[in-house]
C-alpha cells in the first residue's frame, strides 16, 4: 500500500502502530500556519475525547459570554474611581428588552431604551447646559466579558488623549447599558445632544473568541440611522486588535468625522492601507 | 371592536377562528419560530395554530395558483413562478387539497418516478403549505423518495450517496492556511460536492487568486470535483471575464425580488452568469454550473418579507434555484441567529422542512448543518439533524476541521462528522470521488469507510516539502 517514509523524513513523521484507539494525523504540524481544528486524529472515524473535550470547554466558554450579566453596578463603581474619566458620574440605562430571552429573539428592543432610561437622560440633560461633543455607550451586547475586561485598558488608553488635544473633546457622563444592541448608542447619543456617539460592544462571541469588544461611531446621533451611518471598529481584545492600534484607529475616525461632519460609508478608514497581504510570499504547498 | 373580513373561518363548539387571507393563514399554521413572532404574523397561541393548520389542510392547491401571496406585479419571482407553471405537471394532483396532498405524498402512490413527474406542477407555495402540516418523520419519508441527481466533473444526490463541501476558510485568505485546512479535508475523505472557501476580503482580484489556487490542486491530484469562491455573482462574472478558471458561479438569494434587490442582483444578472460559467464548459459529466445558498430569515432581516412567513420565503428561493440547474444548493439553517430560529428543535425542524420542500421541487439540496454561540443549540443538536438529514437522502452537508469555522465564526458539520454519517448510515461519497479516494488510497475499505494510516503517497511528497525541511 503505502510507501514507508524515507529515512530523511521519519523523524518528521513520527509512526502510529495501528493498535492505538487514536491514529494521529502527521500534518498536525500544519497547525502553526491556521488556527483552524487540523490534524485533530480519529479514534475510529470520531474526534479523539482530548479535542471533544477542547472543543466542549470552548463553546461553554462561548455560551456563558451570551449569558452572563453585566456587573453594571461593580463596572460603573470601578469606572467612577478612574482618574481619566472626566465626569465623576457614570449613568446606569437599560434597553426595552427585559431580559436574554427576550433581547436574543427581539433585536428591535434592545436597540431602544427603556423608559425609565428615557426619562433618566431627559432629567440629566435638563440640569446641565453643557455642549456634548462625545458621548460613550457602554453596551452588554453579546459579551459582558467582553465590557468587563477590555473597557478599562481601552477607555484609559484614548480618552486621556481625547482630553488632553488642543481641541478638547467635551466628554458626557459614560453610559453603562443593559440588553442593548449597537443602535442604542443613537437613542443615547439623541437625548445627550451629544455631537458623536461611540458604542463600545460585547460582540458575538466565536469559539476561540468569547471576549471581543467592537466599537461603533456615528456622527449626529439620532434614532433610526443604519449601519450604513456608523462606522466600526473590531475584534478589540488582548488577543486580537490591541488597545493602542484601536485607540489610534478611534482617534482618526473621530477626528475625520469632527472635520467632515459626517460618520459611515462616506468616511473611509485609511488606517489599514499599510497593510500588505497575509501571504508573505509563501506558495502554495500542495502544488509542485 | 370592528369586524374585519375573513376569507377563512374556523368554527370549534362556541368559538370561531378567522384567518383574513392565505398569507395570514399560512403563517398561523408554521410551527413555532422565532422569526415569525419577531416578524408579528405568527400564531398567538398553540390552539390558533392548531387551527389554522386544520383550516389550511383543507384549502384545494388550484387555490394557490389564483390566490398570489405577493402580487404578480410587484415581485419577478411571483412572475417566475406562475409563468412557468406547468398544468400538465400539476394535473395528476389538481384536485388535492393541502392535506389530501400530503395523504397522497406519503402514499405508494407517490413513486420517486411519479414525483419526478408532478415537480413541475408544485409551486413553492404548495410544497411550503403541505410541509406546515406535516411531521419530521413525514419531511424525511417523502424527500428520500425525491431524488434529484445533478453533475459537473462528478455525479451529486444519487441515492444512498451524501457529499460533503470542503470549506477551508481563513480569516485572512492565507493561501498556506487553506491549502492546510484543503489537505485535511482530502484526507478525511470530504470535498466532492465542492471545494467552496467563503473569502474573507470580498473582491474580484481575490476571487481570482483563490479559484486560481483551488484549480491548481485540482488539476494537480486529478481531484473529481470541483471548486467555487462564495463571492457576489457580479464578481464572478468579472473573473471569468478575466480569464480565472471558474467551476462554479455562487451567489446568496431570497425568495422575494426586495430580497434580491438588497443582495444587488435580479434573476437577470443570475441568467447573465449562468451563460457565462456554461460558455467556459470546464464540467466532465455534466453541466450544472451553479451553487446557491438560502436559509430562512432572508426576507425578513432585509425587511423584504411582504409579511409573509420566513419558511414560505425560503421556499420561494427554490422556484430561483431550479430555473438555472444548480449543481447545489445550500440551506444554511442555524446561521443567521436566534431572532430567526432560537433552539436547535427550531433549526432541526428548519433544516428538515427546507430539505424536503426544495427536493420536492426538484431542488439538490444539501445543508449547512450549523449554529452560532448565540442559540440556544449544541454539537449534540447538530448530531440529531445530520443524522436525520442523512436518512432523508440530504445531497450534501459541509465539511469543515473540527466544526469550527474560523473565518464565520460558527460552527459547522466537521470532517469527521461526515465519516459518522458514513459508516452509521451506509451512505457513499459520489462515484467518481469514491474511485479517486480508493486510488490515491485515501480511504483503505470502501464499504466500511476506513481511512488509510499512512499518509497517502501523493499527499506525503506536498506535506514533505512543506514541514520536512522544518
Amino acid at each position: 500500500m503505502s510507501k514507508e517514509f524515507s529515512e530523511e523524513t521519519q523523524s518528521n513523521f513520527p509512526r502510529h502502530p495501528i493498535e492505538d484507539a487514536v491514529v494521529e494525523n502527521p500534518w498536525e504540524r500544519l497547525r502553526s500556519f491556521t488556527d483552524a481544528r487540523i490534524g485533530l486524529g480519529r479514534a475510529g472515524v470520531s474526534v479523539p475525547t482530548k479535542h471533544l473535550m477542547s472543543f466542549q470547554l470552548a463553546h461553554a466558554k462561548a455560551q456563558d459570554a451570551v449569558h452572563t450579566p453585566l456587573n453594571s453596578d461593580e463596572l460603573i463603581k470601578h469606572l467612577e474611581a478612574q482618574a481619566w474619566n472626566p465626569s465623576n458620574t457614570v449613568l446606569k440605562l437599560h434597553s426595552k428588552a427585559s431580559d436574554r430571552p427576550e433581547y436574543l429573539q427581539r433585536p428591535d428592543y434592545g436597540r431602544m431604551l427603556d423608559e425609565r432610561s428615557v426619562e433618566q437622560l431627559t432629567q440629566y440633560r435638563s440640569n446641565t447646559n453643557e455642549e456634548y461633543d462625545l458621548a460613550f455607550a457602554i453596551v452588554d451586547g453579546l459579551s459582558a466579558f467582553a465590557i468587563e475586561e477590555n473597557i478599562t485598558p481601552f477607555l484609559s488608553t484614548l480618552v486621556p488623549q481625547l482630553t488632553s488635544q488642543a481641541e478638547p473633546w467635551n466628554i458626557a457622563p459614560l453610559c453603562v447599558v443593559e440588553q442593548g444592541r449597537v443602535a442604542i448608542g443613537d437613542h443615547i447619543g439623541e437625548l445627550l445632544n451629544a455631537k458623536c456617539v461611540v458604542v463600545l460592544v460585547g460582540e458575538r462571541p466565536g469559539l476561540s473568541s468569547p471576549d471581543s469588544m467592537g466599537l461603533y461611531l456615528t456622527w449626529a446621533p439620532k434614532t433610526g440611522l443604519t449601519d450604513a451611518y456608523r462606522n466600526c471598529i473590531s475584534n478589540i481584545r488582548m488577543a486580537g486588535l490591541s488597545y493602542s492600534d484601536a485607540s489610534y484607529k478611534t482617534l482618526y475616525l473621530l477626528t475625520e468625522a469632527r472635520t467632515k461632519k459626517l460618520s459611515g460609508v462616506n468616511l473611509k478608514d485609511r488606517t489599514g492601507d499599510e497593510v500588505l497581504e497575509h501571504d508573505g510570499g509563501v506558495e502554495n504547498f500542495l502544488i509542485s | 371592536m370592528s369586524t374585519p373580513s375573513f376569507q377563512f373561518r374556523h368554527t370549534v363548539g362556541e368559538k370561531t377562528f378567522g384567518f383574513r387571507d392565505l398569507k395570514e393563514l399560512m403563517a398561523k399554521a408554521t410551527p413555532a419560530r422565532s422569526g415569525d413572532r419577531l416578524a408579528g404574523v405568527a400564531a398567538d397561541n398553540a390552539e390558533e395554530r392548531a387551527i389554522a393548520q386544520m383550516t389550511l389542510a383543507d384549502v384545494p392547491l388550484k387555490q394557490f395558483l389564483e390566490d398570489l401571496l405577493i402580487p404578480y406585479e410587484d415581485d419577478e419571482i411571483t412572475r417566475l413562478i406562475i409563468d412557468e407553471h406547468s398544468k400538465e405537471a400539476f394535473s395528476p394532483i389538481s384536485h388535492l387539497t393541502v392535506g389530501g396532498f400530503r395523504d397522497w405524498l406519503l402514499s405508494d402512490l407517490a413513486s420517486p418516478a411519479v414525483l419526478k413527474q408532478i415537480r413541475a406542477g408544485v409551486t413553492p407555495e404548495m410544497a411550503a403549505a403541505v410541509s406546515k402540516i406535516m411531521r419530521n418523520q413525514d419531511l424525511i419519508l417523502v424527500a428520500k423518495k425525491c431524488h434529484v441527481t445533478t453533475a459537473f466533473r462528478n455525479t451529486i444526490g444519487l441515492p444512498g450517496h451524501l457529499s460533503t463541501r470542503l470549506q477551508p476558510n481563513h480569516p485572512t485568505d492565507d493561501l498556506t492556511g487553506i491549502a492546510a485546512s484543503m489537505l485535511d479535508g482530502l484526507l478525511y475523505a470530504n470535498g466532492d460536492a465542492v471545494i467552496g472557501i467563503n473569502p474573507a476580503t470580498d473582491n474580484v482580484a481575490q476571487a481570482c487568486r483563490l479559484i486560481k489556487m483551488m484549480g491548481d490542486v485540482i488539476d494537480q491530484y486529478e481531484i473529481p470535483t470541483q471548486s467555487c469562491v462564495l463571492t457576489h455573482v457580479t464578481n464572478t462574472i468579472e473573473a471569468i471575464e478575466q480569464g480565472a478558471p471558474v467551476d462554479l458561479v455562487f451567489q446568496s438569494i431570497g425568495g422575494t425580488q426586495a430580497t434580491n434587490d438588497s443582495f444587488g442582483f435580479n434573476l437577470n444578472t443570475l441568467a447573465e452568469a449562468h451563460d457565462a460559467a456554461l460558455s467556459l464548459n470546464r464540467g466532465t459529466v455534466g453541466n450544472n454550473v451553479m451553487y446557491f445558498e438560502t436559509g430562512q430569515g432572508s426576507s425578513l432581516s432585509a425587511n423584504a418579507h411582504h409579511n409573509v412567513d420566513q419558511q414560505t420565503c425560503e421556499t420561494r428561493a427554490y422556484a430561483v434555484a431550479r430555473k438555472f440547474n444548480p449543481l447545489l444548493v445550500n440551506t444554511v439553517v442555524g446561521f443567521i441567529g436566534p431572532e430567526y430560529l432560537y433552539d436547535g428543535k427550531e433549526i432541526i425542524r428548519a433544516g428538515l422542512e427546507d430539505h424536503f420542500c426544495a427536493k420536492l421541487l426538484g431542488v439538490p439540496m444539501g445543508c449547512d448543518v450549523c449554529y452560532t454561540n448565540h442559540a440556544d443549540a449544541d454539537q449534540n443538536d447538530m448530531d440529531n439533524l445530520l443524522t436525520l438529514l442523512g436518512v432523508a437522502g440530504c445531497t450534501f452537508i459541509m465539511g469543515i476541521p473540527g466544526s469550527d469555522d474560523i473565518m464565520l465564526n460558527y460552527q459547522t458539520t466537521s470532517f469527521h462528522d461526515a465519516l459518522y454519517a458514513r459508516r452509521a448510515l451506509g451512505l457513499k461519497p459520489a462515484p467518481e470521488f469514491n474511485e479517486w479516494l480508493k486510488k490515491v488510497e485515501i480511504f483503505q475499505n470502501n464499504d466500511h469507510f476506513t481511512l488509510n494510516h499512512q499518509v497517502p503517497d501523493a499527499f506525503h511528497q506536498s506535506l514533505n516539502r512543506l514541514i520536512g525541511r522544518h
